[in-house]
């Protein structure tokens, strides 16, 4: 193995936790000495569903690999249902930044309770390993748009704007 | 940009960054000189340093002196959790004539010294946690927390000894009290109890005048056979709905003479009687106990001829002479606003039927510790007797420790009484059968005031002690004289042999369990659990009777398994802590409520359905919806939805949380 | 659903009769079991003190194997009647599952094989099928003969229930008594119907081997039993086999048959002793049959 494969991609993750549940949990992940890889960067907000799906973009434009979102389980939201609201969100923007050729796996949502030190460790981790699998996020002009699954191909996407809007 | 993102209103700001070694807690992994180095690099930092322990007196006074000597406007500390000590450095700022709210805190310790083993990833990790702050910091503004006033009645559920105790102290302290319990009686597990340890003091002597103290007391508003339904609204401010089943007996008129259990058609019991833990059978009409407390009759609907079928002769109306008894009477809801709530609801006891090589339910003679309680209780079911099913005093019993406690099979945690309750039920049953009586025990855990001293004492009352683990119980004899015994076969760790015992009588010592539809209590609450499913305290050692919900507190078995002292001791507290918020009358919200910023609201009206408050109402004249910050609890769901970006957090700002993860993710 | 079959060493061999009473009731039952094509042995307990990583392997085999003759279909269900195979192979799928180093060694080992294992093979005893896959009364519905007044012990063994299998109480197991109930006989209940016949050591150490069996062939005949049960072909052949020898040693006469409780099955079924290998006996239950039948056992 030569030098260069010996240092390995480190990937940097955002995360956006929640107070009541997820930070509390990786708090408490700390009072244990649970070690876990240092790649992942915390923000704290009060609840889940305060996240606006600009932060992610935000995220991924100022040079993270991956977002990890860390909310309430369900039915268990402090403030009732914003993790609800934080799902829905999360689902429809993890689509559309397919489209844009952001790999599903660079964004994350997990329901982690207070008392759950364990899986934050687990799932960051595990997260890390994944986005380092992916390797660090190119993002790439308009033009080389990647045809996935779900996308349409750019040139018909124009033509439906510029024809059909009305 | 709006006037909400309007930097420090002194012109340019002056932040100042205090990195916290907190011993070695941080050095030892941090390299704190280096981050110190890359503080000053950033932008708007006047002052970046260091110290030992930045929440000691010293620290709080380096960011003091900064503060007036007007170096600073604005403080970041790098140091532990902000759930930790963000209180402390707002209060500082505060003793400075500070704002409390220019301050960020980056937690790198929780979040880095402590759970990363390589020494330059956690550098640079603490390093872009620490940009993160400071980027955001220059967006914050002053802000003033809003004072609501308390309300100052209190409301306990659960009415076993914490609950009654921290009614009690409530309503001595002057506060009313509602305390509501879902049986027919207050007393808890504590009122089936004979003897307590260590003191072997009588168990209903010292709990009954407790009982009757709660019952006279002016300011106790007592509701058994209760339970709470709903609980709406925020700390000091709680509206809560309280469904009061029906007894078929008025309350009010009840004097307690047992004339219509007499009276009942059915002249034998024909359920089991749960005070008596199923030893005993009940008539569908009953008074739990003679101490109950209120002593009123309560008609069970589930066997109640009358109630169930309409086809009765109805002897118990007759004998009443009160005319107490009223079959139309219907379940109740009592709405009442309380200020605190305390929670004391107590515990279930392991059901040893889930360990099958015990044989529970299967060999006759084989009790659970609650049970064997009730049988040495001068008052239960064989009036003090120790008796095996046929009737007769055993000769030789066993009595197997941590039932379902230490075993990764069944509860992983020890219940913490069983040994000293163990103990206490060999002494009582030598003593009450001259019995040979045999403790296989895993190891004696006596921590209280005079534990140790009782377990000597034991010693020389010679009860046999034989350490290692219950494997199993049978009925399988190898020699005569285990012929009709139980036999229990044990490893004697202590002798390195596994030995058989023979005994007529087996008690297992049961552990302590959350009660199960503990997942349902909680969420009326709005509390968490424990992975057992114990209430969550707010910290294990610092804050063990408030939770995470504030103006909810907790107290005794219902947060973990404890012994009685100790049980009393937290309700002495949960009250004292609720009468800190009921006493000041009023709670400071904290300020990180939504607000709407007319000029960009266009009345698209995407928020109103979404704050589970409603806190948001909509102005038809002005077209624009407006938050109403008493009640919004600041999770900022609607400021997300916001498409205008009209709706903004205060502290959580949409430019705020941008220039966040700018700082945490462009530097390092 | 379909069955795959996988007999063991034993089954083909000393415990012939467990694999001719097995394929035979469940044809009866109409539950297809189809043998599992070039299985191999699987090491029993033996291997696994052995070489535990060769275990696993061999077992491992057997997986891929039967996923590869499952085909299409979603999980193959692995039918393993000898209770030493169904511990080793349950413990193989619990230990590759939960242990990632090992498994990557395994799949190296496999694949040389030309080979591969998807995680997609669920190991049952029939015992397990029989309760938790049939519906309720098709076992009663196929008794002919049924075996009023027959006092029944059921012997499980010390492998079968514990540590790994979860399909019944790992020390008071349930589904052989509720089997010989359906089948109108009357359930022993005793204490030692998971303790340990001796296994291996009758082999080994004898005097330690044929005590541990004298123990259960003691207590059962004090309880009243006519006959003895079991499902592994080791325990079979232990409690039926020494039953003179054990008889000399402890001067106490025993003499009590111990069928593999499939026979028990297809003799109430009214089926052939000739296709439920109750040939193959050294101690005839052919008494106790007829205490069930009002005096007369008839020979079929």
């Amino acid at each position: 193995m030569s030098d260069d494969d010996k240092k390995q991609f480190e990937p940097r993750i955002v995360a956006f936790f929640c107070n009541w549940c997820t930070y509390t949990a990786a708090d408490l992940a700390g009072t244990a000495r649970m070690t876990y890889s240092p790649n992942v960067r915390v923000i704290r907000i009060m609840c889940s569903g305060r996240l606006d799906p600009q932060f992610i973009l935000k995220a991924f434009r100022e040079g993270a690999d991956g977002v990890l979102i860390g909310g309430c389980h369900p039915g268990d939201c402090h403030y009732q249902e914003g993790n609800y609201k934080a799902l829905r969100r999360f689902t429809l923007l993890k689509r559309f930044l397919n489209m844009m050729g952001i790999e599903k796996e660079r964004i994350r949502l997990e329901w982690i309770a207070a008392s759950e030190g364990d899986k934050v460790q687990k799932v960051i981790n595990e997260m890390t390993e994944q986005v380092r699998k992916l390797g660090p996020l190119k993002l790439e002009p308009v033009s080389q748009l990647r045809p996935e699954e779900n996308s349409v191909p750019l040139a018909e996407a124009v033509a439906v704007i510029e024809g059909g809007a009305s | 940009m709006s006037t909400a993102n309007t930097p420090s209103p002194n012109g340019k700001p002056k932040i100042g960054v205090y990195v916290c070694h907190c011993g070695i807690n941080i050095a030892g992994r941090v390299d704190v000189q280096a981050t110190v180095e890359f503080a000053k690099t950033l932008p708007n930092v006047t002052v970046a340093t260091e110290y030992k322990f930045m929440c000691s007196d010293p620290g709080q006074e380096m960011i003091q002196k900064d503060l007036k000597d007007g170096l600073v406007d604005r403080v970041v500390v790098a140091s532990c959790s902000p759930l930790m000590h963000e209180a402390t450095f707002r209060r500082a700022m505060m003793a400075a004539d500070a704002n409390p709210f220019l301050f960020q805190m980056a937690n790198i310790r929780e979040h880095v010294s402590w759970v990363t083993l390589d020494k330059d990833a956690a550098t640079e990790k603490a390093k872009a946690l620490i940009a993160a702050a400071v980027k955001r910091i220059v967006l914050h503004r002053p802000l003033e927390k809003t004072r609501v006033p308390v309300n100052s009645d209190a409301l306990v559920v659960g009415g076993g000894i914490a609950g009654i105790h921290a009614a009690l102290t409530l309503a001595d302290a002057g506060r009313k009290v509602y305390l509501v319990e879902r049986e027919p009686t207050i007393g808890g597990h504590m009122a089936k109890f004979d003897k307590t340890f260590p003191t072997l003091d009588c168990s209903a002597c010292i709990l009954t005048p407790k009982m009757s103290a709660v019952r006279a007391h002016p300011n106790i508003t007592l509701w058994t056979y209760s339970e709470v339904a709903e609980v709406e609204g925020f700390v000091g401010n709680f509206q809560v709905k309280v469904k009061r089943k029906p007894r078929y007996i008025k309350e009010d008129l009840c004097v307690g003479c047992y004339e219509c259990v007499e009276a009942c058609v059915f002249k034998k019991g024909i359920v089991k009687d749960e005070f008596n833990v199923g030893l005993s059978k009940r008539r569908p009409i009953y008074i739990p106990f003679p101490q109950a407390t209120p002593l009123v009759a309560v008609i069970d609907p589930e066997t109640c001829v009358q109630i169930k079928r309409n086809k009765c002769k109805k002897p118990c109306v007759d004998a009443c002479e009160r005319d107490a008894i009223d079959f139309d009477q219907k379940e109740e809801i009592k709405e009442i606003d309380v200020g605190a709530i305390i929670l004391a609801t107590g515990f279930k006891t392991f059901d040893a039927g889930r360990i099958s090589r015990y044989g529970y339910g299967k060999y006759p003679n084989i009790f659970t510790s609650l049970e064997v309680e009730r049988m040495v209780n001068a008052a239960g079911p064989t009036t003090g007797e120790v008796l095996l099913k046929n009737g007769e005093k055993p000769k030789a019993v066993g009595i197997v420790h941590c039932v379902g406690s230490r075993d990764c099979k069944t509860n992983a945690y020890c219940s913490r009484v069983c040994c000293m309750y163990s103990l206490k039920l060999a002494h009582l049953i030598k003593e009450r059968t001259g019995a040979e009586v045999y403790n296989f025990y895993i190891d004696m855990r006596t921590p209280g005031k005079g534990y140790e001293e009782f377990y000597e004492k034991l010693l020389k009352e010679n009860v046999h002690f034989i350490r290692g683990r219950v494997a199993e119980i049978s009925d399988w004899a190898t020699i005569p004289e285990e012929e009709g015994k139980l036999v229990i076969r044990a490893e004697d760790t202590l002798v390195g042999a596994v030995r058989r015992i023979p005994v007529d009588m087996v008690v297992l010592s049961v552990g302590m369990e959350p009660h199960e539809d503990v997942d349902e209590v909680r969420r009326v609450f709005n509390v968490s659990c424990s992975h057992e499913g114990w209430f969550l305290e707010r910290h294990p050692k610092l804050a063990p009777v408030s939770t995470f919900t504030d103006g909810v507190f907790l107290a005794g078995a219902c947060q973990g398994p404890k012994d009685i002292p100790d049980c009393v001791a937290q309700a002495g507290a949960a009250a004292a802590e609720a009468l800190v918020l009921i006493d000041r009358g009023y709670v400071e919200l904290e300020p990180n409520t939504a607000y709407v910023q007319e000029e960009f609201c266009s009345g698209c009206k995407i928020c109103l359905g979404l704050c589970p408050y409603g806190a948001i109402s909509f102005n038809d004249e002005k077209n624009i919806s407006s938050v109403n910050g008493a009640l919004c609890k600041g999770c900022g769901t609607c400021v997300a939805a916001c498409p205008s970006g009209a709706l903004q957090q205060n502290l959580f700002t949409d430019e705020q949380i941008l220039q966040e993860i700018e700082g945490v993710i462009s530097y390092v | 659903m379909s069955y795959i079959y996988y007999p063991g060493c034993s089954l083909k061999s000393t415990g012939r009769a467990y694999e001719e009473s097995l394929l035979t009731v469940f044809d009866a039952l109409d539950v297809p079991l189809k043998e599992l094509e070039d299985w191999n042995c699987c090491g029993a307990t033996a291997y696994m003190s052995i070489s535990e990583l060769k275990a696993f392997a061999l077992s491992a085999r057997n997986f891929a194997l039967a996923e590869r003759q499952n085909g299409e279909e979603d999980y193959a269900e692995m039918v393993v009647p000898c209770a030493a195979c169904y511990l080793g192979l349950n413990k193989a799928h619990r230990y590759l599952a939960e242990h990632p180093e090992l498994r990557e060694t395994i799949d190296r080992a496999l694949e040389a094989g030309g080979l591969k294992y998807n995680d997609r093979v669920h190991v049952r005893h029939p015992l397990d099928v029989l309760i938790n896959d049939l519906a309720p009364d098709k076992i009663k519905a196929l008794v002919k003969r049924p075996l009023e007044g027959l006092k029944v012990a059921c012997y499980y063994g010390c492998q079968l229930v514990r540590p790994y299998a979860d399909f019944d109480d790992q020390h008071d197991p349930q589904t052989m008594d509720k089997i010989v109930k359906m089948l109108g006989g009357e359930v022993v209940d005793w204490p030692l119907k998971t303790r340990c016949c001796g296994g291996s050591l009758t082999g080994i150490v004898q005097d330690v081997g044929l005590r541990l069996s004298y123990i259960l062939l003691a207590e059962a005949r004090k309880r009243g039993c006519d006959l003895i049960v079991t499902a592994c072909p080791l325990c079979q052949f232990n409690l039926e086999c020494y039953q003179s020898r054990i008889s000399g040693i402890y001067g106490h006469k025993i003499n009590i048959p111990v069928i593999y409780f499939t026979q028990l099955m297809g003799h109430a079924f009214g089926l052939s002793d000739e296709k439920l290998g109750l040939k193959r006996v050294f101690v005839s239950p052919s008494r106790a049959f007829s205490k069930a039948e009002g005096g007369q056992h008839v020979h079929g």
